[in-house]
């Protein structure tokens, strides 16, 4: 599946081995000359993505309205207020939920998708394409197409609702608090499902036929060589699926804020959203720059145990990221 | 038995259609509303149009601000590209093919990236930003989203650069090759389908980013593809239909390019993913 191994030449070291410590020419092992090469990314790492953190902390230990000197500490009085405040718990709440769908829902159904499409299947490759082209497209597209699928009366969504007798949602989807998250997952499993399904199409492929015809002649049916087959041997694989959907649900920010906005009334609102309120609507910065903290230090948490934990023994550090919601 | 498999056949096909459906149904709404008017998307949703009005997709495409948009979303996927590319390149490279103290620290130091998300740094990097004076200015989008394509990048490239044998560098280096000159002239050249691969990634991250341009733009001059939908659909919002047709001719430029690139981009996603 993967061109990168595909093309591959033989590696000259084994991957994950030890650090392949070459005897380089004219000194070159020496430090100065290996700087020259490490400086650009540093420096981009530094300024860009590490120094934002630290502003970050620092900021949130300020009571700040975003201009003029930063002058009332407040120490950890944001944070305080944040584990009191109604709407930041309904947001952990929410993202919880989020996950639970995910992993529960949209992922089992890219994997069915995966497995179908894994067939010798008439016009395999078209519907492959199609199903993945929806995660090509940008979120706010995607929000937009499915604002106006989901507009009351006119939307599509609404017309359809009614021809097949599902009179009781007509005209909620994204207005009702009680239909807005669930209507948004819709849309998240509408654009991301695809993506999810050609990481298992990938895991499908690497699984040797071999196995699947040994546990075939030993009698084992196709739910049997499923459950006892395919799905451990795609461990590995689900496991990265479940990071990148937990890691995409925490940092959720687009597709909501152009469809809702979090609203009706908080219902559908993410950390992201909160922070961004906070920070560039109601100028509460220093309050916004502890919801920026607490929103990473759940994702450094979360990855770290997930990396420590489940991830183990699966791989060697690389996992591409890219966002799978 | 050949009955059997017939009708099997038949209910897979139809579960397949099912979902191409779900896939394409809002997509096909979105094409065929833009041509109708917004008053007849109320009275005629599903059908075709009574009559094929093109002049809801003429009229953008006759405005400048759409061309400019795309040519400022163009400019800044290519900036970021080169830029986390390079930086990549180079320090990939020595992080794959020399042993020097603290280098896997270093190496260790760029994949923690791949725990910060992009949300966390986006205030932060906004205060940065304007202390820099590099608010409404694309250089402001590139450089952090440069910074943010590092991980990614270097994991791969790195994998990549340690595939290539230390036979051919002692070859170069018999032949007076430096090191730069052979990074330049042989390994780089030698690269080309992982470069491939990890721009396609850049470029289609770069064109969907909506946060940070968002933020930092404000004046329209700069303003990208995403930003521009959001705005669109803010200032005609009652315009349904013309709606649809901008976010239509939106999406032509990612689908195109995703029809072109699309082995690296799935071979790109899915790299890291199948080494299990």
């Amino acid at each position: 599946m993967s061109t990168l191994t595909e093309s591959r030449p033989r590696p000259a070291v084994p991957a994950g081995g030890p650090a392949p410590a070459r005897q380089g020419p004219r000194g070159l092992r020496s430090w100065a000359s290996v700087a020259w090469f490490l400086v650009p990314a540093l420096v981009l790492f530094l300024v860009f993505v590490l120094a934002p953190i630290g502003v970050a902390v620092y900021t949130g230990l300020f009571k700040w309205g975003g201009a003029g000197p930063m002058d009332e500490f407040v120490g950890l009085e944001n944070y305080t207020r944040l584990f009191h405040d109604r709407v930041f718990l309904g947001d952990l709440e929410r993202g919880l939920y989020l996950i639970v769908l995910s992993v529960t829902v949209q992922l089992p159904f890219a994997l069915f998708t995966a497995v179908l499409l894994n067939q010798r299947l008439r016009g395999r490759a078209f519907y492959r394409m199609l199903f993945f082209a929806p995660y090509v497209l940008s979120e706010v597209v995607t929000a937009v197409l499915f604002t106006m699928v989901f507009l009351p009366g006119t939307g599509m969504a609404d017309h359809l609702a009614g021809a097949l007798g599902l009179e009781g949602l007509r005209g909620k989807w994204l207005a009702d608090p009680s239909t807005v998250v669930p209507t948004l997952f819709v849309v998240m499993t509408w654009k991301y499902f695809g993506f999810h399904m050609m990481l298992f199409l990938a895991g499908l492929q690497s699984i040797p036929d071999e196995v699947l015809e040994a546990a075939s002649i030993d009698g084992a049916g196709v739910w049997q060589r499923f459950r006892h087959v395919t799905l451990p041997l795609l461990g590995p694989t689900i496991r990265i699926s479940v990071f990148l959907s937990v890691i995409g649900a925490i940092q959720l920010f687009d597709l909501v804020w152009v469809m809702t906005a979090g609203g009706p009334n908080h219902s559908s609102e993410t950390m992201a959203i909160s922070m961004f309120q906070f920070g560039f609507k109601r100028y509460q910065v220093g309050y916004a720059g502890a919801i920026s903290v607490v929103l990473f230090m759940i994702s450094v948490v979360f990855s770290l145990f997930y990396q420590r934990y489940v991830l183990r023994r699966d791989l060697s550090g690389a996992i591409t990221p890219g966002g799978g919601r | 038995m050949k009955a059997r498999r017939a009708a099997r056949g038949l209910s897979l096909h139809a579960v397949v259609w099912l979902i191409g459906a779900f896939v394409a149904a809002p997509l096909g709404y979105a094409v065929i509303s833009g041509f109708k008017s917004t008053g007849e998307l109320t009275t005629n949703p599903f059908g075709l149009p009574g009559r094929w009005e093109a002049g809801n997709y003429t009229g953008i495409l006759g405005d400048g601000m759409f061309w400019r948009q795309i040519a400022n979303s163009a400019g800044i996927a290519i900036g970021t590209t080169c830029c986390t590319v390079a930086a990549s390149a180079m320090a990939a490279f020595v992080l794959a093919r020399y042993a020097f103290r603290g280098r896997e620290l270093f190496y260790a130091l760029f994949t923690v990236g791949l725990m910060f998300p992009f949300a966390v740094a986006v205030l932060p990097l906004f205060l940065l930003l304007r202390t820099f004076g590099l608010l409404d200015n694309p250089l402001g989008v590139i450089l952090p989203q440069a910074a943010f394509g590092l991980p990614t990048t270097i994991i791969i490239l790195r994998g990549f650069f340690r595939t290539i044998p230390a036979e051919v560098e002692e070859a170069a280096v018999m032949d007076g090759c430096g090191k730069f000159r052979f990074f330049w002239r042989i390994l780089l050249p030698m690269a080309r389908p992982a470069l491939g691969t990890v721009s396609v990634l850049a470029i289609v991250a770069s064109w969907n980013n909506f946060f940070l341009p968002l933020l930092v733009f404000d004046s329209p001059t700069w303003q990208t593809v995403p930003v521009g939908v959001q705005q669109f659909q803010g200032q005609y919002s009652t315009d349904y239909a013309l709606v649809l047709a901008y976010i239509v001719l939106a999406m032509v430029p990612a689908l195109a390019f995703y029809a072109v690139a699309e082995r690296q981009l799935i071979g790109g996603l899915t790299a890291g993913a199948t080494k299990g």
